[in-house]
């Protein structure tokens, strides 16, 4: 009999299997249309195991993906080695060669805060209204690193609304930036930025690091890893560091995160009703930034004789490359010798330090 | 008059559709780049022959180089 009552089959309830379905939908998503499948598939499977039965698996003290989740996520540890790989991946020269556009990056976090406000008004607390504001940056380690402190029983359904929304992109912002621009102003050829000089990218990330977390302390493990990778870059001297940051550690701590993001959405956690205004109210959170960055570059516009392509203001989301190529592919369409995408970088990469300058002001107001 | 195509942007020669000695109108293809896994279309500036080509594909390129000349 013992042998019967430990079949998993016996225990398995309505809500696996409804999550099961959400699994596969993922694993499909990934391997089929090859949407983030290097996110997806993980974070699938993971939300496959965490639905089956009696296999322990997160289990506090003993379960495996409990132990993934608790030592890399609740620690605070995978989201900032994310960070650090990112910095080692990133070209700053853009942002350096325009920093007028960082205005752009900021204005585009408008959606964060004004969910923050709407998702109170819904009813949730103040811990999780600021999870699910800062899904408006589309930025998924930011938003498991700020879910993880303030509200873990929604980790799962933000991540997934923030990786979902940065593959969404190119289809959620384009309405927007042709609602709010026009066919003149899409058209807007943009003068070259002035060279950027190896000792600017070189000082950056040290200089960004001083004032970043003078300013914003809670924001120091994604900033501080951010920029570490960057110098790592920049420096030329550790280009095995920088080639391991960006290249193998990436894709270790990659397998580590998409595991754990998934085991966190057992049916319990996720089968909620206010799960589903959690893609609402992130969706909205994500098409006002784009609205904002447009608005404030046609703001700019009216104080500045050299135009900005207000579509520019759309890469002020932080979904870092798809925002750009989005603003380079409608900003072609208007004109096809429009070349946007290094001018969209910059707002882009401002909009990344951003929402994680957002998430680290909800931290130091709201975190315990 | 000769003007040179430039590169709009860093990136990889994908491909190239002109040749050498080839007439070319204005905002015709010339070449393509890849950026950022995106592909970027470079079009002719004016009306002319093709006299030099300075990349070929596979070539990584920088913003601003010379990828080819026109001879209008």
């Amino acid at each position: 009999m013992a042998f019967v009552e430990q079949l998993g089959i016996l225990s398995v309830t309505p809500g696996m299997v409804a999550m099961w379905a959400i699994a596969l939908t993922l694993l499909y998503l990934a391997i089929a249309k090859e949407h983030e499948p290097l996110l997806l598939l993980p974070i699938g499977f993971g939300i496959l195991l965490a639905n089956l039965p009696l296999t322990g698996l997160m289990t506090p003290e003993e379960g495996l993906l409990w132990r993934f989740y608790r030592y890399g996520v609740e620690w605070e540890v995978i989201p900032p080695l994310v960070f650090l790989g990112l910095g080692a991946h990133t070209d700053f020269g853009p942002l350096l060669s325009q920093p007028r556009l960082v205005f752009l990056g900021a204005a585009a976090q408008g959606g964060v805060y004004l969910t923050f406000f709407a998702a109170q008004a819904f009813g949730f607390s103040l811990e999780e209204a600021a999870t699910i504001g800062i899904i408006g940056g589309a930025d998924g380690p930011t938003t498991i690193f700020l879910a993880a402190q303030l509200a873990p029983h929604l980790l799962g359904a933000c991540a997934v609304a923030a990786y979902s929304y940065m593959a969404l992109a190119p289809i959620i912002q384009p309405p927007i930036m042709r609602l709010l621009t026009t066919e003149q102003e899409r058209a807007i050829r943009m003068k070259k930025g002035r060279k950027v000089t190896a000792r600017e990218k070189l000082l950056f990330p040290i200089a960004a690091t001083l004032v970043i977390i003078l300013l914003v302390p809670a924001s120091a493990p994604l900033i501080g890893m951010f920029m570490l990778g960057n110098l790592f870059r920049e420096s030329k001297v550790v280009e095995r560091l920088a080639e391991t940051a960006q290249d193998a550690l990436m894709n270790i701590v990659t397998i580590f995160l998409g595991v754990s993001v998934g085991a966190t959405m057992s049916a319990d956690n996720f089968l909620r009703s206010d799960v589903i205004f959690i893609f609402v109210l992130g969706l909205v959170a994500f098409a006002v930034s784009t609205a904002c960055g447009l608005v404030l570059a046609k703001l700019m516009n009216l104080v500045t004789s050299d135009k900005i392509n207000p579509l520019v203001g759309a890469a002020g989301v932080s979904a870092v490359p798809m925002a750009a190529r989005v603003v380079h592919k409608i900003g072609a369409e208007a004109n096809k010798k429009n070349y946007l995408l290094m001018f969209a970088m910059g707002p882009n990469l401002a909009g990344v330090i951003g929402t994680v300058i957002a998430a680290g002001i909800f931290l130091s107001m709201l975190g315990g | 008059m000769a003007e040179d195509v430039l590169a709009p942007l860093a990136g990889k020669v994908l491909s190239v559709a002109v040749s050498v000695g080839d007439t070319v109108e204005e905002d015709d293809e010339v070449l393509v780049l890849e950026a950022m896994k995106m592909e970027t279309v470079v079009y002719a500036p004016l009306d002319g022959e093709v006299t030099a080509l300075a990349v070929k594909v596979g070539d990584q390129v920088e913003e601003d180089d010379t990828l080819a000349t026109i001879n209008g």
